[in-house]
């Protein structure tokens, strides 16, 4: 998977200048070379951000596409993969246009190179369908150019040539060549301005289960590196103590005895705490241990988070004053609410991501010339931010994007705090790579949190029975320091809830604190999709309607056919409305983000007060669905991950301290509570939507509804069964 | 001081001190770097090795412990058992950001070979130290029956 390309041999580079020649003077334009015509703002940025550095070569079918002399398909990645099986799904795209034969395609992960593939940002489960028409095109202007060598060799219409498995025939004549032996003419052939796709009922390999991860060897025998095993000549290894509390500052340290710890190197201040460079890692660890620190607390966060939580609900109901926004206005919402009001408060933690490789970095920086190996998902932030850290021009940065041992969005902060942490490590050992490790602790107390967040809501039901009135309050932190907050109040706004409420007020208010928070996957809807949906299965209780039937009639009147379409197969996929055994309830919850809707069925039931969930029927409405295989994982992922923090999730603080530090205090779903889930993707023509997230948010308020329908007590903190 | 330490069926030599966790030997001194670091005190599992046949967390044992036995990791895993499960895995796309396969592997090795056709809940107790943040446990318990099928099959 990380093989590096290959390197440029002086015939490649004569093709290359031969064919910037052909760029260069317009007569070609298109897919194959995104990135390079002239004027392109892409070129410009790209100019500066490899000014210095070496010239790109996109070889004859663009940056994406790479043919070796016996036919050999690879095809670059130009996302991270962080186990959500993107490499699998972007290079089918190619693939299926290009006609290759899948099974012995290669996927090769880009390095970062803002000319050839412009910004490299792996977030917001956006890779599928921003790359869709990209690459397909990419694809099918490479098959073309076969297609063409082909008619021309044979002196046959180009009509009449087929493409299979890297095959070019022609039947009528018996004639076939492989890729391989018209490599050559191909690649003298111009690209086409507008391939043409393939309509979708001509997919070969798109939607089959045939598209599977290709990482699963190196994954399944310990072969795989991570930036955990990355060794390089003369490497040190560092360790970095942090301030305890948010918002802590280094008063002043006593590095005596650890300079004392065999193989500890060097020990000094950075601008996040005391590094301690070591030989190996045991000896970084120790060293750090040994260290003694004086913290000065005078601006940093002290309280607990029950002091927070208090203070959240009083901003909520204006008893604190802080500036809210609104996000949601219909109707006089000056008036008060009148009739039968219905009230809930939910209270949400602080999550950590907690991805099994827990964080780091190597870094080695030689003057102006920085190498960086991470798991990085934002890599051109991170290629800017090191450079900027480095005091050079982005250009001189050659950013190896190493897969990572997961995220769920900690590897990709705005920040880049620990990569720029270890590029200022770097920068002070002459010229010798760093590897910046992180301990466990370290980065479940080290912030960037889901952020704690509290939902009130007062809602007055019509006369049909739907609500007529909602008045919806949201505190939770910004997760980006400006504007107004619609990451956490994404999920409420627009909701097909509103369809019939003639008021309808909703705000946000976004308090300041030192802790810091993040994108956790599935970001706001992480907790808005808990609120709207289990607040809907207690306003269907209210009307005496059964919560399927309840969320149909809403669906019906916003004109939400997605969400109908999935309604349906939900029912009907998931038994809803058939008897379970004795003691166990099935909740349902549905949510659309990232473009995809999913709905999810839990099955529940209390173990002598311990929540057990069996089974989880989702549905899933993702367009186009590339790759069922991954589809199905990322619902099964999601769920897993979702329930992990629905049922023991939390980040406490205790005057200012976070108390949960490792997985005996911070406990993910482990195998024995792992539900089985059963994914069922709705065929569809539209294109492919995220999937990376959306089947996080609905597993919570799933379960919160069986618990609700099993008990009648509404859920009114997560995780389940602990006060906030 | 130097330790011998037995690692798939070679004898090596380490010099560092009998309390350094196992984990970091093999990581730091020996190169296996297919044994994870995740928690450091025994909780997920990414680090599991066996010890004489047991699956251990490696970040928990000491070297000078270690000394004593034969030491298994993910790079020595050979045998019927190990080529079944690494088909399975593959067959079923097990891994996701694959970070805890090695440690899933080796403790689901040690499960096959003492028990050629466990249960759920044989699997469930035996796996239920190793965490999966991407929670592919499903398709892992999948993976180990079928590992199991096939050298059923087999003999």
């Amino acid at each position: 998977m990380t093989d590096t390309p290959p390197s440029d041999t002086p015939k490649r580079r004569f093709r290359l200048t031969r064919r910037r020649m052909i760029l260069g003077s317009g007569l070609v334009g298109g897919a194959l070379v995104v990135g390079y015509t002239a004027m392109n703002p892409m070129q410009v940025g790209g100019a500066l951000l490899t000014a210095g550095g070496p010239d790109f070569d996109p070889g004859p079918f663009g940056p994406y596409i790479r043919i070796d002399a016996d036919g050999g398909v690879a095809i670059v990645n130009p996302q991270q993969e962080m186990g959500q099986g993107i490499h699998a799904a972007l290079a089918a795209m190619i693939a299926e246009e290009l006609d290759a034969d899948w099974d012995t395609v290669r996927v090769v992960d880009a390095r970062v190179n803002f000319a050839a593939y412009g910004p490299q940002m792996t977030a917001g489960s956006h890779a599928v369908a921003y790359h869709w028409d990209k690459l397909r095109k990419t694809g099918a202007a490479a098959r073309s150019m076969f297609v063409d060598a082909a008619a021309l060799r044979w002196q046959v219409p180009r009509r009449l040539i087929t493409v299979q498995n890297g095959v070019v025939s022609h039947p009528q004549s018996n004639r076939s060549a492989s890729f391989a032996e018209l490599l050559t003419d191909a690649a003298r052939h111009a690209p086409p301005r507008e391939p043409v796709l393939k309509r979708p009922e001509e997919f070969r390999l798109i939607g089959t289960d045939r598209v599977r991860r290709k990482d699963c060897g190196p994954k399944s025998t310990g072969r795989q590196v991570y930036t955990q095993d990355i060794q390089r000549p003369d490497m040190l290894v560092a360790m970095v103590a942090h301030s305890p509390r948010f918002g802590g500052m280094l008063k002043r340290f006593d590095d005596r005895d650890a300079r004392r710890i065999k193989g500890v190197v060097d020990v000094f201040a950075i601008e996040t705490g005391v590094a301690v460079l070591a030989q190996d890692t045991l000896a970084a660890r120790r060293g750090r241990d040994a260290l003694r620190i004086e913290w000065d607390d005078s601006a940093a966060e002290r309280r607990s988070s029950p002091e927070l939580t208090a203070w959240y609900r009083d901003i909520a109901v204006g008893r604190a004053v802080i500036d809210a926004t609104s996000f949601e206005t219909r109707g006089d919402i000056e008036q008060p609410q009148t009739g039968d009001r219905f009230e809930t408060t939910i209270d949400f933690p602080y999550l950590a991501h907690a991805p099994m490789e827990p964080l780091d970095c190597v870094a080695q920086v030689r003057g102006w010339d920085v190498d960086i190996w991470s798991g990085s998902h934002l890599a051109t932030l991170d290629q800017v931010q090191a450079a900027l850290t480095a005091r050079t021009i982005p250009g001189r940065v050659k950013l190896h994007v190493l897969p990572a041992g997961g995220s769920f969005g900690r590897r990709g902060l705005m920040s880049c705090d620990y990569l720029v942490e270890c590029v200022r490590i770097a920068r002070r050992t002459g010229h010798r790579p760093v590897k910046l490790m992180w301990t466990r602790e370290d980065e479940m107390t080290g912030g960037y949190y889901r952020p704690m967040v509290h939902h009130q809501a007062s809602i007055v039901l019509g006369a049909d029975g739907l609500p007529s009135d909602w008045r919806h309050r949201i505190v939770a932190q910004r997760l980006i320091p400006v504007g107004d907050n619609p990451q956490n109040s994404e999920g409420v706004a627009g909701s097909p809830y509103f369809a019939a409420a003639n008021t309808l007020d909703c705000r946000i208010a976004s308090p300041e604190l030192p802790v810091s928070v993040s994108f956790w996957r599935s970001v706001g809807h992480s907790h808005t999709a808990m609120a709207m949906e289990h607040i809907v299965d207690q306003l269907a209780r209210r009307a005496r309607r059964d919560p399927a039937e309840y969320r149909r009639a809403l669906y019906q009147k916003a004109g939400a056919t997605g969400r109908l379409r999935v309604l349906e197969a939900l029912c009907t996929r998931a038994g809803w409305g058939k008897p379970l055994e004795d003691g166990w309830a099935r909740g349902m919850a549905l949510h659309d983000c990232f473009g995809t809707i999913v709905g999810q069925v839990a099955e529940v039931r209390l173990d002598s007060g311990r929540l057990v969930v069996r089974r989880v029927v989702a549905v899933v409405d993702c367009g186009i669905a590339v790759s069922p295989d991954q589809v199905a994982a990322q619902m099964e992922g999601g769920i897993g991950f979702g329930l992990s923090a629905a049922l023991h999730g939390a980040i406490t603080l205790k005057d200012g301290v976070v108390q949960e530090d490792n997985f005996d205090s911070y406990a993910p779903v482990r195998m024995d509570e792992m539900p089985l889930v059963e994914t069922h993707i709705l065929p569809s023509t539209r294109p492919p939507t995220g999937m990376g997230e959306p089947g996080v948010p609905p597993i919570a308020p799933a379960v919160a509804n069986a618990l609700f329908a099993l008990t009648g007590t509404p859920t009114r903190s997560l995780p389940f069964g602990r006060q906030a | 001081m130097t330790h011998s330490l037995f690692v798939n069926g070679r004898l090596h030599s380490v010099d560092t001190d009998g309390d350094a966790p196992l984990l970091w030997v093999l990581r730091d001194h020996l190169r296996l770097t297919g044994t994870k670091y995740g928690c450091g005190k025994a909780q997920c599992g990414a680090c599991t090795v066996h010890a004489d046949g047991q699956p251990v967390r490696s970040c928990s044992l000491s070297l000078a412990d270690a000394a004593t036995s034969r030491i298994e990791t993910i790079e020595g895993a050979a045998g019927p058992e190990a080529e079944a499960l690494t088909a399975a895995w593959v067959a079923r796309g097990v891994p996701q950001c694959g970070f805890c396969q090695s440690g899933q592997l080796m403790s689901a090795l040690a499960l096959l070979r003492a028990n050629s056709a466990p249960t759920d809940a044989d699997i469930d107790a035996a796996m239920s130290g190793n965490l999966c943040r991407c929670a592919t446990y499903n398709r892992i318990r999948a993976g180990i029956h079928d590992a199991a099928a096939a050298l059923g099959d087999r003999s």
